[in-house]
């Protein structure tokens, strides 16, 4: 499958389902064989059907900076994405290592050092990064597990070629995607289930809710209390938000339903005040203690840090983890990998030029044309050149921006993200995905729901998944061989 | 639970309960004023209705002239009016949404599948009476099947009890005010000024609180307008009467206090107001004042309300 992108050059893509020369991959064939039974206004009916249904249920997302539709939808394809259970297998080895790592990592930057001391990651890249939060410095954290829910971004390129793209460990989001995709698809096409041997997804929020519980602080009692900390109903995921909060039986709290007294973290009831174990915060740093960051914060907690720091609560994702996923430390993964758990990286990073090297610099001035290059600290798809789609005056505007300030930026290659058959205003025709997995680190597990959130780019040769610029998602299913 | 939670809840209710009232108040205004000028007398009726909606002082910042255009859209549609049916429904989804968890995916599904419903209404209004009248039809229908999803579909535990709270008293709320605007139609015959021509204020009041054939029922009379107050006030049967409400928030409160193992402020205050409706009749009403009554009654309940606020709320 070949696509041919703006500037004319020619990326050829792997495609999930059709193997050059007209067959099948072993993974789709039942699924080509039901396309080929059900006429398209059947596949039309679904689709408008599964639209009426995430309306109803209101599975919405806000876009920021768009005031005429607060909330929207994320467009949904019915054609699942489908992978063989041994392909699966490879990716969730690969997915454990790599947050086995990115902890080890995040644990030895606020102790030990002993990475920078190696010389495998510079200094100053930790040092100076604004998301390097030095209160955390010599902390200790309940369990040493700083990263218990982790979005790690991968794209394929070939049939045993995952490729990391991207880790997040912050407060990644787009969980209730996979679950409420799952149960639509169930819903519109229990016949295809019936089908396929599809590994189930449902247990998700059962093995959030452990992995929570076991990492409460010791001090807690034997059923500690969890609860979700969102930053309100205007927040673009606050559909997750209670979405999961109620999949998981806990309260959903706001800052102002919090306060800390003794250190200790209660919330308002209407029975008075009730202790608090461990937040599961969709709250960035930066909001969570207006005492500690950003003064001017009303969605945080004053005090929060301070009962933190004193061990009586605790907060996942820890505070601080933004400096495992930034993309200028993103490069270093593999090093990192190495050099924490001895054993090669299963799954492979995207060859990087770190801008901040005058080497790096020069070859990704000279290939502005050819090479995807991005903000360190962006996320969402937001300022970032993609070469070979751009015209000239932006790639001239990027040359600028990027000499005035190459720390700020890392180019990779354009990469042929694999495709997967999806429903166009044409019939069926192949678009480009992504696959986010969730992966679950408790005190003594670490566990991931087989599948993901498989997020298209709809637009003829896009590479650009993200649904706040025009992506959509699709069912992601694992077949149990 | 969630201070806040209960707090959403019980605006929810409100809120909810408030649209059906408004949309029952227009519906009813609509009858009287399509009747000949000769059977309603002169007074405005549109004002009464804003009189009974509580919003007349801001509609009169606005508007000149209270004409059925004027107050039908203030009271429907109006964005500048804090509870127009259409910020009362604005509000209620919001609230929703902050309590999604505590909400059954029934009564989430009612109040979300209304607003996405009524964004078509907001956009292209009601050009025709006939629309009208669906649009109203629509907004008591919500709220019906919102009470019923509530009721049917609800734990009962103190996440029900808040939001019936908020319900009773919100209705008393409302059927207070009628009774207040009205009052003087409502007085014993010798004493009235008005004459057969009440008569259809009386049904029209009646038919703003759903209770016309209730009426008939209970009284098996033709229409007498201290039986009307009767029935509004001190009749424990009809849902909308004040007591019947006072019967619903005392024993929600009391719920709520044995549920936490404690009683307070609210359930003392909801107590002393039910036992005054118990022990009332309406001579000794009308005797002390029906217009003083409602009064008193109008802010009694909203001190309910302010206490409750104080004790669970915040």
């Amino acid at each position: 499958m070949a696509t041919e992108n703006k500037s004319g050059s020619m990326a050829v893509a792997f495609d999930e389902m059709n193997i050059p020369g007209g067959d099948l991959r072993p993974a789709y064939q039942e699924l080509a064989r039901w396309l080929k039974e059900t006429p398209p206004e059947a596949l039309e009916y679904r689709r408008q059907e599964a639209e009426l249904l995430f309306r109803r249920i209101g599975i919405t997302f806000a876009v920021y900076g768009d005031a005429e539709a607060t909330e929207r939808l994320i467009p949904f394809d019915v054609i699942p994405r489908i992978m063989s259970g041994s392909e699966w297998a490879l990716l969730e080895k690969g997915l454990k290592q790599r947050v086995r790592a990115l902890n080890m990592f995040l644990r030895d930057i606020y102790h030990g050092r002993e990475v920078l001391r190696a010389e495998i990651v510079p200094d100053d890249l930790i040092f100076q990064n604004p998301v390097f939060r030095p209160e955390m410095n010599g902390q200790q954290v309940p369990h040493d597990v700083y990263v218990h829910i982790a979005g790690i971004d991968i794209v394929r390129i070939d049939a045993n070629d995952f490729i990391v793209l991207e880790d997040n460990a912050r407060t990644p989001s787009g969980v209730s995607y996979m679950l409420e995709n799952r149960e639509i698809m169930m819903r519109l096409f229990p016949d295809l289930f019936a089908r396929h041997r599809v590994a189930p997804v449902e247990r998700y929020p059962d093995e959030l809710l452990s992995a929570l519980r076991s990492v409460a602080p010791q001090g807690a009692s034997g059923e500690p209390t969890v609860a979700l900390l969102t930053p309100g109903v205007y927040n673009s995921a606050y559909y997750e938000h209670s979405f999961l909060a109620d999949k998981l039986g806990i309260e959903l709290v706001e800052g102002r339903d919090l306060i800390v007294k003794n250190n200790e973290v209660f919330m308002r009831t209407t029975e008075g005040v009730k202790r608090v174990d461990v937040i599961y915060r969709r709250v960035d740093d930066d909001f969570l203690d207006p005492l500690t960051f950003r003064p001017d914060s009303v969605l945080g907690v004053p005090g929060l840090m301070s009962a933190y720091a004193a061990g009586n609560i605790t907060l996942a994702n820890a505070v601080g983890t933004g400096i495992a996923d930034d993309k200028a430390i993103y490069s270093y993964m593999p090093d990192i990998v190495k050099f924490y758990l001895g054993e090669e990286p299963i799954l492979k990073n995207v060859p990087t030029w770190r801008c901040r090297e005058p080497k790096d610099l020069a070859y990704v001035l000279d290939n502005l044309g050819e090479l995807v290059v991005k903000e360190v600290h962006g996320s969402g798809g937001y300022g970032m050149l993609i070469g070979p789609a751009a015209t000239k005056a932006t790639i001239e505007a990027f040359r600028e921006k990027l000499k005035r300030e190459p720390e700020g930026f890392i180019a990779q290659p354009t990469l042929a993200l694999s495709t997967c058959p999806t429903c166009t205003a044409s019939g069926l025709a192949p678009r480009h995905v992504d696959l986010r997995p969730f992966v679950l680190t408790g005190s003594k597990t670490t566990t991931i729901v087989p599948g993901g959130l498989t997020r298209v780019a709809l637009k003829e040769g896009s590479l650009v998944v993200n649904s706040s610029q025009g992506g959509g998602t699709k069912d992601t299913w694992i077949l149990d061989e | 639970m969630l201070s806040r939670t209960a707090e959403n809840l019980y605006w929810l209710a409100r809120y909810v309960e408030r649209a059906e009232y408004l949309a029952r108040t227009i519906d009813a205004t609509l009858r009287v004023t399509a009747l000949p000028a000769a059977y309603i007398g002169k007074t405005n009726e549109w004002d009464s209705a804003l009189l009974t909606a509580g919003v007349a002082a801001s509609f009169y910042q606005k508007y000149e002239e209270a004409n059925e255009h004027n107050v039908v859209d203030y009271l429907s549609f109006s964005t500048d009016n804090p509870s127009s049916i259409r910020n009362c429904i604005e509000a209620a989804r919001l609230n929703s949404r902050s309590v999604r968890t505590a909400l059954t995916s029934e009564m989430w599904d009612t109040i979300n599948s209304a607003w996405i419903e009524l964004q078509e209404v907001w956009s292209k209004g009601t050009s025709t009476r006939e629309d009208l009248a669906k649009f109203l039809r629509f907004v008591q229908e919500t709220s019906l099947r919102f009470d019923g999803s509530a009721y049917r579909t609800m734990l009962r535990n103190d996440a029900y009890w808040f939001s019936r709270l908020g319900l009773h008293l919100e209705r008393a709320d409302n059927t207070a005010r009628i009774l207040d605007v009205k009052y003087h139609v409502l007085l014993p015959e010798e004493e009235h000024v008005g004459g057969p021509l009440d008569f259809y204020q009386w049904s029209s009041i009646l038919r703003s609180v759903s209770a016309l054939t209730a009426y008939h029922w209970v009284y098996r009379e033709t229409l007498k307008p201290w039986l009307v107050a009767d029935l509004l006030i001190l009749n424990g049967t009809l849902p909308r009467s004040l007591a019947s409400c006072y019967d619903n928030l005392v024993r929600n409160l009391d719920q709520i206090g044995v549920a936490y193992g404690r009683q307070g402020p609210a359930q003392r205050h909801a107590r002393g107001i039910r036992n005054r409706l118990e022990h009332s009749n309406m001579n000794d009403i009308f005797q002390h004042g029906v217009h003083e009554f409602i009064q008193e009654f109008i802010a009694d309940n909203s001190r309910l309300g302010e206490i409750i606020t104080k004790q669970y709320l915040i």
